[in-house]
């Protein structure tokens, strides 16, 4: 630190006629390189997270090459390991919180700009933020104790005879309904998402001109037209991101997801059947996996995964969010 | 907009009845998972739970290890992140706009914001317990650091930006040195706000149990030695939920009701800070 500090002062250029004593322009050039010091940690900081997580799955990627993007094996006994299921399970639950949670931001973002009183606006939208706050093994209690034993006798039995019966995506709905799997974990985590999305999504809408709004009630919009034709293609872009960066957040979610998803490394058409996602294998793998093992070494690879695959979306949502709030 | 007007205006009030039903159902889930909190945790919440550490299943035992252990590493952390976190999040409202390095730190700041903890977990395994053979509370604080990082960064940067560029501007005018400007006008102008993010880090370190299970792993006996492997509350949560004893899982509820009635009141007391902050 001190030695930015120090090369920057030597080479700085002190102007007098300002007035500065010398001694303030130094502390200014120190303050400088304290904070580039600081700027340049952060930045090392990710960058050695991404250095170690891929430099940690290196061996599994010896061992099984190509293989292990392509295999759906886990098998600790024959030291046979693949991400398929993991990934599978990752994104589908993902989609899933995703799919459910966005009408539902809508719904309550609406509800929070147009249509509730102002004077109720700020309470709730501070309570619905507060969904957020609770820590994610919460949501995994509160689903594996209550949801799941709802789930499978009340939710899962009447979707299989409802959905369950139409073609082709009735095989989603199908299946024994034990409580505990993929459409479970996906409705949990919509649920941790969508206070969230709804946060960004206000914002968004916040963000829309009044003028804008105004030109649209003046010919006679309804707030619902309004809504749908005005305010939302003019956060188009914003939006979008808003949704990706929940996807972000439901991709990497572990907690909550290990306590319902139920845990087995399999691949069934059923959205009811048990499965694992990449953050519940690492949780649930990890205690078994002795230090220097290849189970270890898989862990960590599918780790450098997410990492890749939460930084793709979270770089494009960023992109997306900030591109527009900026202007 | 060509059909009859008594359709549209059926259409809209549909939609503000959807609308508020969304928000009904997703305050109704928040009753609900408080409710299930309380209810279940209250009977197992009385002062032996704090006075006593975890025991084996049969012997009560309570979470004094698992409170303390959990402040241990929350309050490290914060005091580890959080001047790394405003001096960076300073160097983004003050020098961020003109440098590429500005920018850079400002996207990879955002990237780790939403990074998934468990990640941050298995970096300083790699980092800190693999090379110095072993679980250690160190580790568990230095993982939260990292969690608690960018919620600081962000929030200063942006609480920084709010200041009225007019304060600056004076404060140059008179001939003060920029870390002046920065300590003593912006800073002071910005830090009711500051102050709540570093709650809001602050609360959602607590409740963090991923990166623990690689870190401080969890320990079932007393111990404040940073060395070795510590208690936490959300990973003696995880632990005694997923047993078979009806013991462990009372007291696991009531860990629950008390972390997440922490983390709520730190939300709720941030909130109120930032009103009063703007208002004055």
């Amino acid at each position: 630190m001190s030695d930015v500090a120090v090369g920057t002062l030597s080479s700085a250029p002190v102007s007098r006629h300002r007035g500065f004593a010398r001694g303030e322009q130094a502390s200014d050039v120190i303050f400088r390189g304290v904070l580039y010091a600081a700027g340049i940690l952060v930045l090392t900081l990710l960058g050695l997270i991404i250095i170690l997580l891929f430099h940690g799955g290196l061996p599994v990627l010896y061992a099984f090459g190509i293989d292990f993007f392509t295999s759906s094996a886990w098998n600790p006994v024959t030291e046979k390991y693949g991400a398929v299921v993991a990934v599978y399970g990752t994104i589908i639950t993902a989609v899933i919180a995703v799919v459910v949670a966005v009408p539902a931001a809508f719904g309550i973002s609406f509800f929070l700009t147009e249509v509730a009183p102002p004077v109720l606006r700020r309470s709730i939208g501070t309570a619905i933020q507060l969904l957020a706050a609770i820590p994610s093994i919460i949501f995994g209690m509160w689903g594996f104790f209550v949801v799941v034993p709802l789930m499978a006798t009340y939710v899962q039995p009447a979707l299989a005879s409802t959905l369950g019966v139409v073609p082709v995506i009735g095989t989603l709905f199908s299946g024994a309904p034990i409580g505990t799997g993929i459409l479970t974990a996906g409705l949990i985590m919509a649920l941790m998402i969508l206070p969230f999305i709804t946060a960004l999504f206000v914002e968004v809408l916040e963000s829309v001109p009044p003028m804008f709004k105004e030109a649209a009630y003046g010919v006679g919009a309804t707030t619902s037209e309004v809504f749908t034709a005005v305010s939302i293609p003019y956060g188009r872009t914003a939006i979008v991101g808003a949704v990706m960066l929940g996807l972000g957040r439901a991709l990497g979610e572990t907690m909550a997801v290990t306590f319902v998803i139920g845990n087995a490394n399999r691949i069934s058409a059923s959205l009811f059947s048990p499965g694992a996602s990449i953050a519940s294998t690492i949780a649930n793998e990890f205690p078994e996996a002795a230090p220097g093992s290849l189970k270890l070494f898989a862990l960590l690879e599918l780790g450098f995964l997410l990492f890749v695959l939460s930084f793709i979306v979270l770089a494009v949502a960023r992109f997306l969010v900030r591109s527009r709030l900026e202007t | 907009m060509s059909q009859r007007l008594p359709l549209r205006l059926a259409r809209d009030a549909t939609f503000r009845v959807v609308a508020t039903l969304s928000a009904g159902v997703a305050l109704l889930l928040l009753a609900w998972i408080l409710w299930t909190l309380v209810s279940r945790g209250a009977s197992s919440l009385s002062t032996a739970l704090l006075v006593t550490d975890t025991l084996p299943p049969g012997r009560g035992g309570g979470l004094r290890n698992a409170i303390i252990g959990s402040l241990i590493q929350v309050g490290m952390a914060v005091i580890i992140a959080t001047p790394i976190g405003v001096l960076a999040g300073i160097f983004l409202a003050e020098l961020g706009d003109r440098s590429l390095l500005g920018r850079v730190v400002r996207f990879i700041n955002d990237v780790l914001l939403s990074a998934p903890s468990i990640l941050i977990g298995l970096f300083v395994y790699q980092i800190l317990v693999r090379p110095f053979g072993g679980f250690s509370g160190i580790a568990g604080a230095i993982a939260l650091g990292i969690i608690i990082l960018p919620v600081v960064v962000r929030a200063t940067e942006d609480m920084l930006r709010l200041v009225p560029p007019a304060l600056r501007e004076a404060a140059f005018a008179l001939g003060a040195p920029h870390w002046h400007v920065v300590a003593n006008v912006t800073l002071r102008g910005a830090r009711a706000g500051i102050v709540t993010g570093i709650l809001l880090a602050i609360a959602r370190a607590a409740g963090e149990t991923a990166p623990l299970l690689f870190t401080s792993l969890g320990s079932l006996n007393w111990s404040v030695d940073l060395t070795k492997p510590m208690s936490s509350l959300p990973v003696t949560i995880y632990q005694y939920a997923g047993s078979p004893f009806d013991e462990w899982v009372g007291i696991a509820w009531a860990g629950a009701l008390l972390i997440t009635l922490g983390v709520l009141c730190l939300n709720i007391v941030s909130r109120l800070l930032l009103t009063l902050g703007r208002g004055k």
